[in-house]
């Protein structure tokens, strides 16, 4: 048997993993506060983009999938990246730096964002909470931390505010699925039901200060628990524990992966990176072009106006024996005219999913097209999405 | 830990000679772990000849997809029609139910096939 052709979580280009990989050399790669506790659990840890992260747990990725699905899973992100934006001119190094409209954000709110480049394309992707009039906090994904942080202090010269990365000293678990609100709300301190989708709050979780946000990569209900470094384990601990009444299972990376492409939620390698922008990604509703400049900004006013030549869609194959997987070629009529972004055997739906960018005029829901599955012209249709949308 | 009646190949498949000129073959349970779980089998139909180090099908995880090489010359007798409908089960049971293909043997197997503690050597080095 040979290695797996096509990693499916590979956070920045590099392989991340596939099916036999050789267990990390352990020395090497960073660890979050909870990874003992993921080798006593027996996770199955990996190096993801340096990081070593559990990627499932002895109940598999789809026991995994379905259980945060229907009942409530409990992810370690601690390896996610911290940025805080702080002083008079915070806003105005925020605006400069992601193209959604970053003024528009209430304190205790979020917004979907990233940094791009000056042509348009991803540094990274992120979240930016408001946590006063003049404090941003940017969570951005683990492999670009280092990279987004620099980004950021490059372009803040003349801005009158600090820009810090509290990444090292920040814990964060995800408690995402429909018992999620319940697992959490005997352990805080605030009325969670008073959080909106997107909203967050500080308050204490048994008396230890943490931050409270209703956002997720799961498609599901959630909240995402910000804490100190080394106050995590007892967070994972104790969610873990009052969670066995709701059905709560440890939940990793694998199953975050498949989660998020159900809910056609993009991950940076993947859907996004240095060559692909945001109109062509189809993230053209977080790019506000008249909300003032923005870096990326000219390049995506020329993109639009030129007309996008491809755009991302969203797909099933249509055998059951024919799962697409990053890279893989797109047909036309036998000639490449794309590739697969993401792909994976659906849990939720039975089906198989990917994401690919495609010629425009293909991206209608009903189009056929191939993929190229290790030499075979397999058939698949353009279907909507979010493949998958919770009910509310 | 790894059945000493079968053969193993660096690449985690298993052959297990069955003493008259047949033998099954299916992939470890050391490979069917770093896999995860497994939701598609896709096998050879009987008559399918290869010779050893071949790619005969390949097996779909949820998180990859990997090739599959038959470690000796041989001839598909049958494949393992049970894994279409339940292809866990090369994750339940990786040297039992989870066979995959009964072959012909084409010959003498290759020398460079391991037993089970050179395998477990192998996959205790891996893993460390």
């Amino acid at each position: 048997m040979s290695k797996g052709i096509a990693p499916d979580l590979r956070p920045d280009g590099g392989r991340c993993y596939a099916g036999l990989e050789r267990e990390p050399a352990v020395a090497e790669l960073k660890k979050t506060p909870l990874n003992a506790i993921h080798r006593a659990l027996g996770a199955r840890m990996v190096d993801f983009g340096g990081w070593d992260m559990p990627v499932h747990y002895p109940s598999g990725i789809i026991a995994e999938h379905l259980a945060v699905r229907s009942r409530v899973g409990l992810f370690d992100v601690s390896h996610m990246g911290e940025i805080r934006i702080r002083g008079r001119q915070a806003l105005d190094l925020v605006q400069r730096l992601t193209p959604n409209d970053a003024g528009k954000l209430k304190l205790g709110q979020i917004q979907y964002s990233a940094f791009l480049y000056e042509n348009g394309t991803f540094v990274d992707d992120l979240l930016v909470h408001r946590v006063a009039e003049d404090e941003f906090l940017l969570v951005v994904n683990a492999s670009n931390t280092d990279k987004d942080f620099a980004w950021a202090k490059a372009q803040a010269g003349g801005f009158d505010c600090s820009v810090e990365n509290e990444s090292d000293a920040t814990g964060q678990v995800a408690l995402q699925g429909p018992n999620s609100l319940e697992v959490l709300q005997p352990l805080v301190d605030v009325d969670l039901a008073s959080v909106k989708y997107y909203g967050f709050t500080a308050g204490k979780f048994l008396g230890i200060p943490v931050l409270l946000a209703r956002t997720g990569y799961t498609g599901e209900d959630g909240f995402e628990v910000y804490c100190a470094a080394e106050r995590t384990p007892f967070v994972w601990d104790t969610l873990a524990e009052g969670g066995q009444p709701f059905g709560l299972a440890p939940a990793g990376l694998g199953c975050r992966n498949t989660l998020r492409l159900e809910a056609k939620m993009a991950l940076y390698g993947h859907e996004i990176d240095d060559q692909t922008h945001a109109l062509e990604a189809d993230l053209g509703w977080m790019v506000k072009f008249d909300k003032g400049d923005f870096i990326g900004r000219e390049a995506l006013l020329k993109a639009r106006d030129a007309g996008l030549t491809r755009r991302l869609a969203g797909f099933r194959t249509l055998e059951k024996r024919d799962i697409a997987r990053d890279g893989m070629p797109v047909l036309r009529e036998g000639r490449p005219v794309g590739h697969v972004t993401s792909g994976a055997p659906s849990a939720t739906l039975g089906f198989n999913l990917g994401l690919c960018y495609l010629p425009l005029d293909l991206t209608a829901v009903g189009s056929r097209f191939q993929v190229d599955i290790r030499g075979r012209a397999c058939d698949a249709e353009v279907i909507p999405t979010p493949f998958y949308k919770r009910a509310r | 830990m790894y059945p000493a009646d079968c053969k193993y190949t660096k690449d985690h498949e298993w052959l297990k000679p069955l003493g008259d000129g047949t033998a099954l073959v299916g992939i470890t349970s050391y490979a069917a772990e770093a896999l995860g779980d497994v939701v598609f089998v896709d096998l050879p139909e009987p008559g399918a000849a290869y010779k050893a180090g071949e790619e005969f099908g390949s097996v779909e995880s949820v998180k990859t997809v990997s090739e599959l090489f038959l470690p000796a010359d041989g001839e598909v007798l049958e494949k393992n029609g049970e894994l279409e409908a339940h292809p866990e089960f090369v994750n339940e049971d990786a040297f039992g139910k989870g066979w995959m293909l009964k072959v012909r043997l084409g010959g003498a197997l290759p020398s460079d096939l391991l037993d089970a503690g050179a395998y477990a050597a192998l996959v205790s080095a891996e893993a460390h």
